[in-house]
């Protein structure tokens, strides 16, 4: 075994003794060397490049949040939604925590959604980085289904209603979707059974798979190493003597120091957010799940929380089927399956591009502008996610159909053109060469 | 998005200083006119808030009264404990003696002897828990004070209800107006107005048809007590949490420094 031959670690640190000790039992000094202090990471990061390290922050914050919330929380029909207020009013700092998971909760989504743009941006996920890319969009469906879950606590009536839309979804499945929604909730209706399940897959199950997804991302990530604004790899370059790339930089202290300043940022924008505007006006606590759930009355407007809402407007753009040979059926399946689908398609991107280069600042006006279109239509895909389909009244003609739904049928139809039209457009792209090393203008 | 202007947050509540606020109560229209083309969404008050944190606090306990004497009887705030109250400045004592009337401890939750199911006979509906009813009233229009706030001075006569009473901001309400011996009887006109421009438009406006006992100025210092007091109600770590945050941001501006200046001095290496 090589343990016995391993060194002592030397220097004068008082704990070396005991450092040493470990270190010939178990791989610390080498997995330190390896993923932190003799981490190559390019020197050229940018601002996108904050989003991984706070996403992972995020994750830590919700993590502790929520463990001493479920200290006093009671995942309970009759008194769930009593046990929040319970927290919020008599726990000692309650409220605190309770606003840090609910910030925290849209805060992870926004630093994930950035940190997806930094890869469409700079060619993240192209070869060989496509198995980060693969892990990172399991992440972001864990995400989906742990915010789902979380949602369904607090037993207001958003809670409520949003959990039984979802799950109706499921029931729209062809043959099995029926059953398939019961045993979901375990309940003809969401129920206190449903709300039982819901706790424990989000407080265990789900941050179980987050975990390891997140262990197997950066895992990938120090094996092929980071991408750069420029896109180009920085291991073609290294020093003769060393073999260290020339325009790397060890992760620390340069990324451990700067990620440190990206995390204080942060934390000021979240402090201002959770602290003087907790429901940052109705989107991140909407006002309607203040109410308690009340499985009689459906609220006149259901809107998911506005992290899901682009997928949602893309749900009800597409028309619901109705056939009645070879038998009858109606159903909103189609709008599942396209909401579905707009997530799915996100795996196969590194396959798309076809683009010689990797990074926007050496691609073509094509590309520029099919991405620039593709961020519009999610932005209001996601705003009219939030109102109702007749939010902006209707045509005076095309049958009088909805404008919203119009608008978001025809940003639908871009959103999936971005990805399927890609082969087409990232190789008939007029692209400018790239650099040999990263361009870098120092501090 | 809404950023920085949160309804109900402090960057967006209406500070007022006392003799704008007497100005703002005299000619916020007792006779309240409401477009009846906004027949879904009625145009908000503006819930007048004392920009003196004692007047506030006195506001608050009018408000606490208010809500004991008249509103507690059918709506729990069930989530809220009676010894919490010490925030607006009370004793335990001041809380017993004025605010507790029920053979109930002052550590208990304020529940009421209310059966949900007779009571739902009676309204149609039960009378909802109004401990988070601010904060379930908050929408794009306004926060939920001013939904409140105009609320309890929205009652109208309307004999095809079976209460005789209706609502313009809550149409068909369940409630009758439980407040109208002091507010009086409103009933809801519509006149014809010619906007400028020449369009015509239909317009309701409520008229105080019988005085009550309490002056329209008064009334809408009442009505306003008992808003500020939900939407204290609603979240009564609110004020803490402002505080706080403060306290953190400060902090985190000091950290700001040293984690920038920690950032240039190690990456000053990197050329």
């Amino acid at each position: 075994m090589a343990a016995a031959e391993k060194q002592p670690v030397t220097g004068a640190w008082i704990l070396n003794g005991p450092l040493t000790w470990i270190d010939q039992r178990f791989p610390l000094v080498s997995l330190w060397k390896e993923h932190v202090s003799e981490y190559y990471a390019p020197k050229n990061f940018n601002f996108w490049y904050y989003f991984g390290s706070l996403a992972m922050f995020v994750l830590v914050i919700q993590i502790v949040s929520g463990i001493f919330l479920t200290m006093n929380y009671k995942p309970d029909a009759a008194q769930a939604f009593s046990s929040v207020e319970y927290i919020m009013r008599d726990v000692p700092g309650g409220w605190l925590i309770r606003y840090i998971h609910s910030t925290g909760a849209s805060a992870f989504f926004i630093c994930i959604y950035l940190h997806m743009f930094r890869a469409l941006l700079y060619g993240s996920h192209r070869k060989p980085r496509e198995l980060i890319w693969i892990f990172g969009v399991l992440i972001y469906l864990c995400l989906m289904a742990e915010a789902f879950f979380g949602y369904l606590l607090p037993w207001g009536q958003m809670s409520y209603w949003g959990a039984q839309v979802i799950v109706n979804l499921f029931g729209s499945v062809p043959f099995i979707g029926e059953d398939l929604a019961v045993w979901i909730r375990g309940d003809s209706v969401v129920s206190d059974a449903t709300l039982n399940r819901f706790f424990a897959f989000h407080v265990i199950a789900v941050p179980l798979v987050l975990l390891g997804l997140v262990v197997a991302h950066i895992m990938a990530l120090h094996e092929v190493g980071s991408n750069n604004p420029d896109g180009v790899e920085i291991k073609k370059h290294k020093d003769p003597k060393t073999g260290l790339p020339l325009d790397g930089i060890p992760f620390h202290p340069y990324y451990t120091v700067k990620d440190t300043l990206g995390v204080v940022v942060f934390l000021i924008v979240f402090c201002v957010i959770m602290f003087f505007m907790p429901e940052f006006g109705g989107y991140f606590l909407e006002y309607n799940n203040f109410i308690p759930a009340d499985p009689l009355t459906t609220p006149p407007h259901i809107a998911p929380v506005w992290y899901f809402t682009p997928y949602y407007s893309i749900l009800r753009a597409v028309p619901p089927v109705s056939i009645s040979w070879p038998f009858s059926w109606h159903s909103q399946f189609p709008g599942v399956l396209a909401m579905g689908l707009a997530v799915i398609i996100l795996f196969f991107l590194p396959w798309l591009d076809r683009s010689p280069v990797k990074s926007i600042r050496y691609k073509g006006a094509l590309y520029k502008s099919w991405l620039a279109v593709f961020i519009v239509a999610f932005f209001v895909l996601g705003y009219l996610g939030t109102v109702p389909t007749n939010a902006w009244g209707q045509f005076g003609w095309l049958d009088n159909a909805e404008r919203a739904t119009v608008v978001a049928r025809i940003l639908t139809v871009i959103y999936f053109l971005f990805f399927l039209l890609m082969p087409w457009y990232s190789r008939r792209d007029k692209c400018k060469p790239e650099p040999d090393r990263v361009t870098w203008g120092g501090h | 998005m809404q950023a920085g202007a949160g309804p109900g947050d402090v960057g967006g509540a209406l500070m007022l200083g006392r003799k704008k606020l007497l100005i703002a109560l005299l000619t916020l229209p007792a006779l309240a006119s409401f477009s009846s083309r906004a027949s879904e969404s009625v145009k908000l008050d503006r819930l007048p808030i004392e920009a003196n944190a004692s007047d506030h606090l006195v506001s608050l306990q009018r408000g606490a009264h208010a809500y004991v004497n008249y509103c507690f009887g059918c709506h729990s705030a069930s989530y809220m404990r009676y010894n919490r109250l010490r925030d607006l400045g009370l004793t335990e004592q001041q809380i017993k003696s004025n605010l507790i009337f029920a053979d109930v401890k002052v550590g208990d939750l304020m529940t009421n002897a209310m059966d949900r199911r007779s009571a739902k006979e009676w309204f149609g509906t039960a009378p909802p828990d109004l401990t988070v009813i601010a904060r379930a009233r908050s929408s794009g229009a306004g926060s939920g004070g001013d939904w409140l706030y105009t609320y309890l001075r929205s009652f109208y006569r309307d004999p095809s209800r079976p209460t005789g009473w209706n609502n313009v901001v809550f149409p068909n309400v369940g409630m009758p107006h439980v407040l109208y011996q002091l507010q009086g009887v409103q009933t809801l006109k519509t006149e014809e107005q010619t906007l400028p421009g020449g369009h015509k438009e239909q317009a309701r406006k409520l008229a105080l048809e019988k005085p009550g006992t309490l002056s329209p100025l008064e009334y809408n210092r009442m009505a306003a007590d008992l808003a500020n007091f939900l939407v204290y109600m609603g979240e009564p770590s609110r004020q803490s949490r402002v505080a706080v945050g403060i306290y953190v941001l400060m902090f985190l501006g000091a950290l700001f420094v040293l984690a920038f200046a920690l950032k240039k001095e190690y990456w000053k290496d990197v050329h």
